[in-house]
């Protein structure tokens, strides 16, 4: 038993409501019909074949070009679902034996194939080879249906919408304009009873008439749908001030002597010059809306469309193919090749190469690559050849869950938005209520001719009042902020961190791994007379090459860098606190901290200052008694810092490095990046306790860190900043994510934040401006000033033009570049 | 004359009041079961506009979207930091996860499409569905 929903149209009574019951329960399988004439969509329960349903509501005349839906009837609908494309299919018999086929296929739950389209819609478990198997095996050809060919399909969608647009508008102002140029030109636009011109004026209304149920006619439904729902909206403003105008007219031409002589004018241009207007407006904005939701267009973009799979052949040979991305799975071996791009997240198992990951993180530098690196879906492989092992794949892959990231942050509203969205919900019966109290103002206190006032006034309060301008203000900027944050490789969670970050006057910098490397490096060696920087440093390497500290495996590091290897050591042995000694060709090495060494009497003669004057550790290294060189060892600053740190000074911001580090270190690290306040010593469990008492001076403060370790201060501050490098970061435990590890990105996102918000005051004030001043002044409120009320045609330009304003000074900020101020 | 038009007016002020804001909506409203709720996003309106459901439990939403017109491109959960592109021609599922007792608007983003979704305590009896 399986419920299936068409579409239908045309059904709009209960006589067709039993016409559609009499076809389909003449069908086989069917169990139960029910139309919804609400919806246009008939349910049906049963085991009946989609196709044949189809066809008896195509034979009642009811069919509809929407596809039939699956029902999602049952929790399987959340099950993966999967879009074939068919070929082969000729007839609706054809239809059957495909559905037959997939559905016999093991995890399948529902299948339904589109005879219309020739796709096949599949929910279940199934892998999409299986399905493609089950297709073949019944004699037709099958592919899945990747996103391209969906947003192809978009697009077209997009664009047949935007040509029927232009369409109403040539309808609406090819009879509009030739009647407003007569106006101007010093036609008669009054009605004679009697006259030749009445006749002529009912034929213009009847064809204005016909305009307004062409060109206008979707204004019409969804004002009449949205007022038996006790909603209104800018259906209803242009359905009333076109239909109050075209009404008006329509009785100035047919009882004419009703009316006072000088108020028998007739406004059929403005009614079909408003809907012209209003369609235009309509298209440019579609036009606009697309370029707006850009920025997610080329993240989906970056998603490689083929892979190519190594699998073992039939003689235990190794075999590649390519397949489409859709069809990879965890766990398969891939190779991607110079140039390519990697189509899923996943670990190299072979291989060496560079890669470009700047479209994820936005460092330029491509990343090198080996065995046991992770790499992201959608990174350009730009040097050698690598097979990896895919360990994420579909919507699992770190770039699907920035792009849906990215969606779901586009959709939220920062506070400074939520006053438009509370006039917004009450606008649209307010402006009638104010057309009937101008109407009624025009009839007991205006001059003659009263009527015509009344007329004029109340459809022009309806047409140039804009809701939408109001409404888009924010979404739009904040839809194209977000946007192009990710471009920058930021991703921010929600509206209300945008509107924070452009009000932050104090940052808090986590100092390892934020403003440092996160890990020690060698910076330094000091020799002593006569002694060799490798020497020393083979000398080291072989000491610590049994020790897992830190400031060990940072030696150990630098020597395999530069491709020195360390010889057998023994006698090894760990001091806590000071240092390790062992036995090398029968001499004995100590390696650690001064003061260990001098108390093995070992004269120290290197000066060390200059090492801990830049933040790094000193490692003495003494060869039996004599001293050989100094080891520095630090977490090496990264090379932006310091720039980046100065912008963010420069953008007005108290800097403050946060460390566990002792003072002296901190002091040290600070004077080199150049931040205005240290807090030293700060135990990891204190961290939030340091941000809130800055919040408790006042101050509003921005957390930076590394998104784990620092979870409760980035929890703390008003705004939490994860910043990761590489891709490999949990984008879901901060405010805002930087992909990429630089502190520019910090810089970059306020930069954003900062023009995102001025964006949207900029479209609020000019929404508010437009519909406090436009309602007014529609009202007739210059009147005493002009002698004359604003007409409703330049209202309806107005108002056309208004949201496409607003549209397009949030796409401005596309061009908004947030490094300015990096050299 | 003067008088009827000045009462006609008042009394198109009063409806307009009652309609749009004092009335309750007589639109269909649907009870949200976990399986099967269906919005089709058409002409202006979400049909069903009223939906409910009860506290606890996790409500997947259906959006049918059929209006290709820019306005209808997104559905926005006040108050639930929920909103999801809508593809037209195509079904768009919409996951609430537990969304607690209360009245939540649900709009396009320029609030021209209007919704509503009342979720009702846990321990309030389930609402059968009315039409």
């Amino acid at each position: 038993m399986q419920t299936q929903r068409f579409a239908i149209q045309g059904a709009s009574c209960q006589g067709c409501v039993r016409k559609i019951h009499q076809s389909l329960g003449a069908l086989p399988g069917v169990d139960d019909v029910q139309v919804d004439l609400d919806t246009q969509l008939v349910t049906v329960t049963g085991n009946a074949d989609s196709a044949a349903v189809q066809a008896a509501l195509s034979r009642a005349g009811y069919a509809s070009d929407t596809p039939p839906q699956e029902a999602p009837s049952s929790p399987a609908s959340r099950d993966h679902e999967q879009q074939l494309a068919i070929t082969g299919a000729t007839c609706a018999a054809c239809v059957r034996t495909i559905e037959n086929a997939l559905r016999h296929t093991p995890g399948v739950t529902r299948a339904q194939m589109n005879f219309a389209d020739r796709t096949a819609r599949v929910s279940g478990t199934a892998d999409t080879q299986s399905l493609i198997d089950a297709v073949e095996r019944a004699g037709y050809g099958a592919s899945p249906v990747d996103d391209n060919d969906e947003d192809g399909a978009r697009e077209q969608q997009e664009q047949q919408h935007y040509r029927q647009l232009l369409r109403h508008m040539w309808l609406g102002l090819g009879l509009g304009v030739p009647l407003m140029a007569w106006g101007l030109l010093g036609g008669d636009m009054m009605v004679r009873p009697g006259q030749t011109s009445q006749w002529a004026w009912l034929g213009i209304g009847l064809m204005t008439l016909a305009v307004l149920a062409t060109a206008g006619r979707h204004f019409f439904v969804g004002a009449w749908k949205a007022f038996r729902n006790h909603n209104a909206n800018m259906d209803t403003l242009i359905a009333l001030g076109t239909g109050a105008a075209w009404v008006y007219s329509m009785a100035v031409v047919l009882i004419p002597t009703a009316l006072p002589e000088a108020a028998r004018h007739v406004y059929f241009e403005a009614s079909a010059m408003i809907i012209g207007l209003i369609n235009l407006g309509q298209a440019l904005e579609v036009r606009a809306r697309g370029k707006t939701s850009a920025a997610v267009k080329r993240l989906l973009d970056l998603g490689a469309k083929t892979a190519r799979v190594v699998r073992d052949g039939p003689n235990q040979e190794k075999r590649e193919e390519d397949i489409p991305v859709e069809q990879v799975q965890t766990d398969d071996i891939l190779r991607v090749r110079p140039g390519e791009k990697i189509a899923v997240d996943g670990i190299v198992e072979e291989g060496e190469s560079r890669l470009d990951e700047s479209m994820l993180t936005g460092e330029p530098m491509p990343v090198r690559k080996a065995i046991g690196d992770t790499v992201s879906a959608g990174t350009l492989n730009e040097g050698g050849t690598l097979l990896y092992r895919a360990t994420a794949v579909g919507k699992d892959t770190a770039l699907s869950r920035i792009v849906a990231l990215v969606k779901k942050a586009q959709g939220s509203k920062p506070p400074i938005g939520r006053l438009a969205d509370h006039v917004s919900a009450v606008f649209v019966p307010a402006i009638m209520l104010i057309a009937v109290v101008a109407a009624l103002a025009w009839f007991n206190l205006g001059p003659e001719p009263r009527i015509t006032h009344m007329l004029i006034s109340a459809t022009t309060v309806l047409i140039i009042a804009c809701p939408c301008a109001l409404g888009l203000a924010t979404p739009m900027s904040v839809m194209v902020g977000v946007g192009k944050a990710a471009e920058h490789g930021i991703l921010i969670r929600e509206g209300d961190a945008l509107q924070t970050s452009s009000k932050l006057d104090t940052i808090v910098l986590d100092k390892t791994g934020t403003i440092t490397e996160g890990k020690p490096a060698l910076t330094e060696i000091l020799c002593a007379e006569g002694q060799q920087e490798d020497t020393l440093l083979q000398l080291a390497a072989s000491l610590e090459s049994g020790s897992e500290h830190p400031l060990a495996r940072a030696i150990v590091g630098a020597a395999e860098q530069r491709e020195i290897s360390p010889d057998r050591a023994d006698n090894f042995q760990a001091l806590n606190g000071k240092g390790v000694s062992a036995t090398l060709n029968g001499k004995h090495y100590r390696l650690g901290n001064r003061r260990w060494l001098e108390s093995e009497g070992i004269t120290v003669s290197l000066n060390s200052d200059s090492l801990t004057e830049r933040g790094a550790t000193p490692l003495f290294l003494a060869e039996d008694n004599t001293l050989l060189g100094i080891l520095g060892v630090a977490d090496r600053i990264k090379e932006d810092s310091r720039e980046a740190i100065a912008r963010l000074k420069d953008q007005g911001l108290t800097v403050v490095m946060m460390t566990g580090d002792i003072q002296a270190s901190a002091d040290a690290i600070a004077k080199q990046v150049g931040v205005d306040q240290v807090m030293a010593e700060v135990l990891p469990e204190d961290k939030a306790k340091k941000v809130k008492s800055l919040q408790e001076e006042g101050r509003i403060v921005a957390m930076v860190g590394d998104g784990i370790n620092d979870a409760p201060a980035l929890a703390q501050a008003d705004v939490g900043f994860a910043i990761g490098t590489g891709t490999d970061v949990a984008i879901e435990s901060a405010a805002i994510t930087l992909m990429g590890g630089s502190l520019h990105g910090v810089a970059d996102a306020m930069a954003i934040s900062a023009a995102t918000v001025r964006n949207i005051k900029q479209n609020l004030f000019g929404a508010f401006i437009y519909n406090s001043l436009g309602v007014p002044v529609a009202a007739g409120a210059l009147y005493p000033l002009t002698g004359s009320l604003l007409s409703p045609v330049i209202a309806g330009a107005a108002m056309s033009l208004s949201s496409v304003t607003v549209v397009s000074n949030a796409n401005r900020l596309r061009l908004f570049n947030p490094q300015r101020g990096k050299s | 004359m003067t008088l009827l038009i000045n009462l006609a007016g008042l009394l198109l002020m009063m409806g307009i009041v009652w309609w749009f804001w004092l009335s309750n909506s007589t639109g269909k409203s649907q009870a949200v079961s976990d399986q099967d709720t269906t919005i089709v996003v058409a002409d202006g309106v979400y049909k069903p506009a009223t939906l409910h459901a009860r506290a606890g439990e996790t409500l997947t939403l259906h959006f049918d979207r059929r209006d290709p017109s820019p306005c209808a491109e997104q559905v926005v959960f006040h108050g639930l930091d929920v909103s999801e592109f809508l593809e037209t021609g195509s079904i768009t599922t919409v996951t609430l996860n537990n969304p607690p007792a209360g009245e939540y608007r649900f709009t396009c983003q320029m609030q021209m499409y209007q919704g509503r979704l009342i979720v009702s305590p846990a321990t309030a009896p389930r609402m059968k569905e009315e039409t």
